[in-house]
C-alpha cells in the first residue's frame, strides 16, 4: 500500500511539473489594473460559491453512502415529504449567497465598465483598433502611425481603445491587461486599460471570423515612456505609408500575420472605415471585399 | 439554362470528391448505416410492417421510441465531430497543422453544435415526453396524435438535410448560431448557411408543434382527480418546457427567416453594410437560445425527480417547492439572454441587471438540488444505473452551476467569454445535466417502452466511463480558458503551453468513446436476452415505482389504460399498491368502448415534401420548391377532408387484449 502511495505521489508531481512548466495562466497573472481587478473578482466569487458547492458535493456522497439500501441501520422515513423550516432554509441559503453576489456584481460591473476612463491623472493614449480579415490594424491618430498585429504602449499610462471592424464581428482580448470587447463593422466600441509592468503581452481575436481566425494574434509591448516615444519616432519615419490605396490592399483577406509598421498620412482613416458601412445600399455590391473606401 | 432550371446551383462540383475524410470515411459510414438498416428490413420482408406500425403510427409511445432512436443516431454523428475536433486540437500545434484545414474544422464545430442541440437533445427530450407524459397523466394519447407524427417526421427531415450537406455541398462554417455578418452572403457565399437555415426552420416547426401538443395534452387530458399539483414532477417540467418552446421557437423562426431574406433577396436586416445590424440577430437568436437550454434541462430535472423518489423508495421531498422552482426557472429563463453578449458594449446598468437576473436562477436550481438531497436523506437508496446518473449529476451540476454563476458576472465574463472555459461550462451543464438526465430517463423508462430491462452491469460501466471521461475531457478546458485559450481554434502556437492539456482532453473524449461503445453493447446484450427472467418485465412495474405509467403493463396496450385511472393523491399508484398490500381489493374492471385515432401517413408525407422544399431552397431548384409547397398544401387539404380519422375499440376486443397483456394483476 505504501509503495503504491509512493508511486502515486511521484507520478502526480511529475504530471504537475510537466503540465505547469513553462506556461503561465494568463488570467491569473495579470499585468494591468483592469485585469487585476477582474482576477480578484473571479477568485472572490469562486471562494464565495465554494462555501455552498463543497458542502453540497460532500453531502451528496455522505447521504448516498449512509442511506444505501443495504444499510439497514440507517433511519428510513418513506413518507417524509415536507418540512417548512427545512424548505425555508433551502430557499434562503442560495438566496443569501446570491444577494451578496448581486451586490458584488452591481458594484464591480460599474467599476469595470470598459467604456469608463480609469481613475488616473494621466491622459489616455488613444489607439484605434480595426479588425480585418484576418489581422489587427492599430492606428495611433495623434502619433500618426499605424501597426499590424503589434502595439507598443507606455507603462502606467491609461490606454483608450476605440474599436471597429472591417470584417465580420470580432472581439479583442488581452487577458493579462483587460477583458474583451466586440469589434463590429460600422460601429465603434471602447475599452480602457493600463499596463502596470514592462513586458510582452499576448492579445488575440476571440469571436470567430472565418478561416484565418486562429492566426489573429497580436502582441502588446508595454515599455517606459522614453522607450515608447523612441519607438513612435522610429515608426513615424517608416517608409511604408498607410494611404487609402495601401489600406484597401491591407483590408483584403489574408492569413499573413506578420507585424507591419506604417506612417500615417491620412487624417481620418478610422472614421472612413466606419462610414463605409453607413452608406445606402445602391453603392454596395454583394461582396463586401469589393467595397472600396473612397476618399471624398 | 436547362441545367439551371433542372438543378439550380447544384453541380457535380458540390460533391467533395477531393476530401478524403468525407469521401473515405463519412460517406461509407453513412452508406453502411443505411444498408445495415435497409438490407435486414428487406430480407425479413418488414417494409409493410414498418410502414403500418411505425412510419404511419400516431401512437405516442412509438413516436417517442422513434424520437429516441433519432437522438441516438445523431448523438453518434455529433460525437464523431467531437472526436475530430479534440484530435485536431491535440495534433495541430506549432509546425504541425493537424489533419483538418481551417474551413473543414469550422464546418465540424458548427455541425457538432447544431446536431447535438437540435437533433440529439431536442429529439431525446420530445422522445422522453412522448414516452412518459401521456402515461403519467393517465390518458390514451396526446391531444393531437396526427400533429405528433408530423412533428416527429419534420424533425427527421431537418436532420436529413444536415446530413445530406456532408456529401452534397457543405455545411455552414460560422458556428452553431451562425452569427452574421459572417453568415451573410458576403462572407459565406456557399450553401452551408442555407442548409442550416432550412434544416432548422423545418425541424423548428416540428418542435413548435410538439410544444403546443404537449401543452394542450397536459392541460386538457389529465385523468380525473389529477389536479395540476398532483401531477408527477416530470410532467410539470414537460409542461414548463412546452410553454418555453411555444414562446421561444417563433423567435428562432423569425430570426432565421430574416437571415434568409438577407441572403436570398439582398435585404439588410443583419448585413454589415447599408443599415443592417448584426447586434439585432445576436439579441434575437439568444432570446430563443437561452430559453432553449432550459427547454432541455427542465425535463432532465424532471427525470431526476422521478428517479430519486423511485430508487430512494421515498416520497419526493418538497414537491411544492420543486414545482415553484420549476416555474420560477421558466419565467427567469426569458430575462437573461443578454448574458451571452455582455461584451457587445451595453452599459454597466444593463449588464449588471442581466448578470443579477442570471444568478437569481441559481436560487430555484439550488432549491431543487437540496430537495433531491433531502429525498435521498433517510431513504433506502438503490444504486441502479439511473440513480448513479442522478448522483453523478448532483456533483457535476454543482460545479457547472458554479462556473455558470461565475460567468454571469460581467467583469469576469469579459475575461472568459468565448474562451474554452465557456465551452467547458456549457458541456459541464449539458453533459452533466441534460445528457445524464436523458440517459437516466432512457434506462428508467426503457422497460415500459420495450417490455424488458437494460443490462445493469454494462450500464453501470458505461456510466463510469461517461462520468470519468467527462471530467478528463472538460476539466482541462476550464484550465485552458484561464490560460487564455479562445474557442474554435484549429491551430495554435507551441509557446502557449496548451498542448499537454489538449492531449489530456482528447484522452477524455476517447474514454467517452468507450462509454458510447458500452452503451451500444448494453442495448445489444439486452435485446438478445430480452426473454430471460432477469430482463423481462411481466409486472409492468419493474422498479416498484410511484407514478401512473407503471400501473399499466410493459409494453402498454396501444390504448395505454383499459380503464382511465382515477386519482386522489400525488404518487397515487404507490398508495394504491400499499392499499392492495394491506388487503384492499380493487373493484372488478368495468370496460367501456375506447375512442382511438387512426394511423395516418399524412405526417410522413408532409415531412417528405418539406424535405424536398428545403433541399430545393438550398440549391435554388425552383421546381423542387414548388413541388414541396404544392405537396404540403395538397396533403393538408386532403387530410382535412378525411373524416375517417378515428375508431372505437369494443369491450370484447379490450377484454381479449387485456387477458393477453396479463393486465389487471397489479390493479
Amino acid at each position: 500500500m505504501n509503495k503504491f502511495r509512493h508511486i502515486l505521489s511521484i507520478s502526480l508531481i511529475t504530471a504537475l511539473t510537466f503540465l505547469l512548466s513553462g506556461c503561465q495562466f494568463a488570467m491569473l497573472n495579470p499585468k494591468g489594473i483592469i485585469a487585476t481587478s477582474e482576477m480578484h473578482l473571479l477568485i472572490d466569487v469562486t471562494l464565495l460559491m465554494l462555501i455552498i458547492v463543497i458542502p453540497v458535493i460532500i453531502l451528496t456522497f455522505v447521504i448516498a453512502w449512509r442511506y444505501r439500501a443495504s444499510n439497514k441501520n440507517a433511519k428510513y422515513t418513506p413518507d417524509h415529504a415536507h418540512n417548512t423550516v427545512v424548505e425555508i432554509v433551502c430557499w434562503s441559503i442560495p438566496g443569501i449567497i446570491i444577494l451578496i453576489l448581486s451586490t458584488i456584481t452591481w458594484i464591480s460591473t460599474h467599476k469595470l465598465d470598459p467604456y469608463k476612463p480609469l481613475d488616473t491623472k494621466s491622459k489616455p493614449l488613444i489607439i484605434q483598433v480595426v479588425s480585418l480579415d484576418w489581422r489587427w490594424l492599430f492606428i495611433y491618430p495623434k502619433q500618426h502611425i499605424a501597426t499590424i498585429n503589434y502595439i507598443n504602449i507606455p507603462v502606467n499610462q491609461q490606454v483608450k481603445f476605440v474599436i471597429t471592424a472591417d470584417s465580420p464581428m470580432n472581439s479583442i482580448e488581452m487577458p493579462q491587461l483587460a477583458g474583451q470587447i466586440y469589434a463590429m463593422p460600422g460601429m465603434q466600441t471602447k475599452l480602457h486599460f493600463m499596463a502596470n509592468e514592462i513586458g510582452h503581452y499576448r492579445g488575440f481575436a476571440a469571436n470567430y471570423t472565418g478561416d484565418g481566425f486562429a492566426n489573429m494574434v497580436f502582441w502588446v509591448r508595454a515599455d517606459d515612456k522614453q522607450e515608447f516615444n523612441k519607438w513612435v519616432k522610429d515608426k513615424q519615419h517608416s517608409p511604408h505609408k498607410l494611404t487609402m490605396a495601401a489600406y484597401n490592399e491591407l483590408s483584403k483577406p489574408s492569413k499573413n500575420s506578420k507585424r507591419q509598421y506604417f506612417s500615417l498620412p491620412e487624417d481620418n482613416l478610422f472614421n472612413k472605415i466606419i462610414m463605409k458601412y453607413k452608406k445606402p445600399a445602391p453603392h454596395l455590391t454583394m461582396t463586401s471585399h469589393n467595397i472600396k473606401v473612397t476618399d471624398r | 439554362m436547362l441545367q439551371n432550371l433542372l438543378f439550380g446551383k447544384l453541380t457535380l462540383d458540390a460533391i467533395p470528391f477531393d476530401n478524403p475524410i468525407i469521401m473515405g470515411i463519412g460517406l461509407p459510414v453513412m452508406v453502411i448505416f443505411a444498408l445495415g438498416f435497409i438490407i435486414p428490413v428487406t430480407y425479413k420482408k418488414k417494409w409493410k410492417y414498418l410502414w403500418k406500425e411505425w412510419i404511419t403510427t400516431v401512437d405516442h409511445k412509438k413516436i417517442g421510441i422513434m424520437y429516441i432512436i433519432l437522438a441516438f443516431v445523431m448523438l453518434l454523428r455529433g460525437f464523431v465531430d467531437a472526436l475530430m475536433m479534440r484530435s485536431q486540437q491535440a495534433l495541430s500545434v506549432g509546425d504541425s497543422m493537424g489533419y483538418l484545414p481551417a474551413h473543414h474544422f469550422a464546418e465540424i464545430f458548427s455541425a457538432h453544435g447544431v446536431i447535438m442541440i437540435f437533433f440529439m437533445a431536442m429529439p431525446f427530450m420530445f422522445g422522453l415526453l412522448n414516452l412518459a407524459v401521456p402515461l403519467q397523466i393517465g390518458t390514451r394519447d396526446v391531444a393531437f396524435p396526427y400533429l405528433n407524427s408530423l412533428s416527429f417526421w419534420l424533425t427527421v427531415a431537418g436532420a436529413l438535410l444536415v446530413n445530406i450537406s456532408l456529401v452534397i455541398g457543405q455545411f455552414e462554417a460560422a458556428g452553431w448560431l451562425a452569427y452574421p455578418p459572417l453568415s451573410e452572403l458576403a462572407y459565406s457565399p456557399g450553401v452551408g448557411v442555407d442548409y442550416y437555415i432550412w434544416a432548422l426552420q423545418i425541424a423548428g416547426v416540428g418542435s413548435l408543434l410538439s410544444g403546443i401538443n404537449f401543452l394542450v395534452t397536459i392541460l386538457k387530458l389529465r385523468c380525473p382527480g389529477m389536479t395540476l399539483f398532483k401531477m408527477p414532477i416530470f410532467t410539470w417540467t414537460g409542461l414548463c418546457a412546452s410553454v418555453l418552446v411555444i414562446l421561444a421557437f417563433p423567435i428562432l423562426t423569425v430570426t432565421l427567416g430574416l437571415l434568409f431574406m438577407d441572403r436570398y433577396f439582398g435585404m439588410h436586416f443583419f448585413t454589415a453594410a447599408a443599415g443592417g445590424n448584426a447586434m439585432m440577430y445576436v439579441n434575437l437568436i439568444w432570446a430563443w437560445g437561452h430559453p432553449e437550454v432550459y427547454i432541455l434541462i427542465l425535463p432532465a430535472f424532471g427525470v431526476f425527480s422521478e428517479v430519486t423518489a423511485t430508487f430512494c423508495k421515498k416520497t419526493l421531498f418538497g414537491y411544492t417547492s420543486m414545482v415553484w422552482a420549476t416555474i420560477a426557472i421558466t419565467f427567469l429563463s426569458f430575462i437573461v439572454w443578454l448574458h451571452h453578449f455582455f461584451t457587445m458594449g451595453a452599459g454597466a446598468d444593463v449588464n449588471a441587471f442581466f448578470g443579477i437576473a442570471t444568478m437569481i436562477i441559481a436560487v430555484p436550481t439550488g432549491v431543487k438540488i437540496f430537495n433531491w438531497l433531502f429525498t435521498m436523506y433517510r431513504g433506502r437508496i438503490q444504486f441502479t444505473t439511473p440513480m448513479l446518473y442522478t448522483i453523478g449529476f448532483l456533483v457535476t451540476f454543482a460545479v457547472g452551476g458554479m462556473t455558470g454563476v461565475l460567468m454571469s458576472i460581467p467583469g469576469v465574463d469579459f475575461q472568459i467569454h468565448n474562451s474554452v472555459f465557456l465551452v467547458a461550462h456549457f458541456h459541464n451543464v449539458i453533459i452533466g445535466g441534460v445528457v445524464f438526465g436523458y440517459f437516466a430517463g432512457f434506462i428508467y423508462w426503457f422497460p415500459k417502452a420495450f417490455g424488458f430491462k437494460l443490462n445493469e452491469k454494462i450500464g453501470k460501466w458505461a456510466f463510469w466511463f461517461w462520468l470519468i471521461g467527462f471530467y478528463v475531457a472538460f476539466m482541462p478546458l476550464y484550465v485552458l480558458g484561464l490560460k487564455g485559450m479562445t474557442r474554435r481554434l484549429y491551430h495554435y502556437s507551441a509557446a502557449t503551453g496548451w498542448h499537454p492539456w489538449l492531449i489530456v482532453a482528447s484522452m477524455g473524449s476517447l474514454i467517452i468513446l468507450i462509454a458510447v461503445c458500452l452503451q451500444i453493447l448494453q442495448v445489444i446484450v439486452s435485446i438478445k436476452n430480452r426473454n430471460l427472467p432477469a430482463y423481462k418485465d411481466v409486472t409492468g412495474d419493474p422498479w416498484d415505482a410511484r407514478t401512473l405509467e407503471w400501473s399499466t403493463s410493459s409494453i402498454p396496450p396501444f390504448y395505454n389504460f383499459a380503464i382511465i385511472p382515477q386519482v386522489e393523491h400525488r404518487d397515487d399508484f404507490w398508495r394504491k399498491k400499499q392499499e392492495i398490500k394491506a388487503g384492499h381489493k380493487p373493484p372488478a374492471p368495468e370496460y367501456k368502448d375506447i375512442h382511438m385515432p387512426r394511423n395516418t401517413a399524412t405526417g410522413f408525407i408532409i415531412a417528405v415534401f418539406a424535405g424536398i422544399f428545403g433541399f430545393g431552397m438550398v440549391w435554388n431548384i425552383m421546381w423542387l420548391v414548388c413541388l414541396g409547397i404544392v405537396g404540403i398544401f395538397a396533403s393538408v387539404i386532403i387530410r382535412s377532408f378525411d373524416s375517417n380519422t378515428d375508431y372505437y375499440v369494443t369491450v370484447d376486443e379490450i377484454k381479449k387484449i387485456e387477458a393477453e397483456f396479463l393486465h389487471g394483476e397489479v390493479l
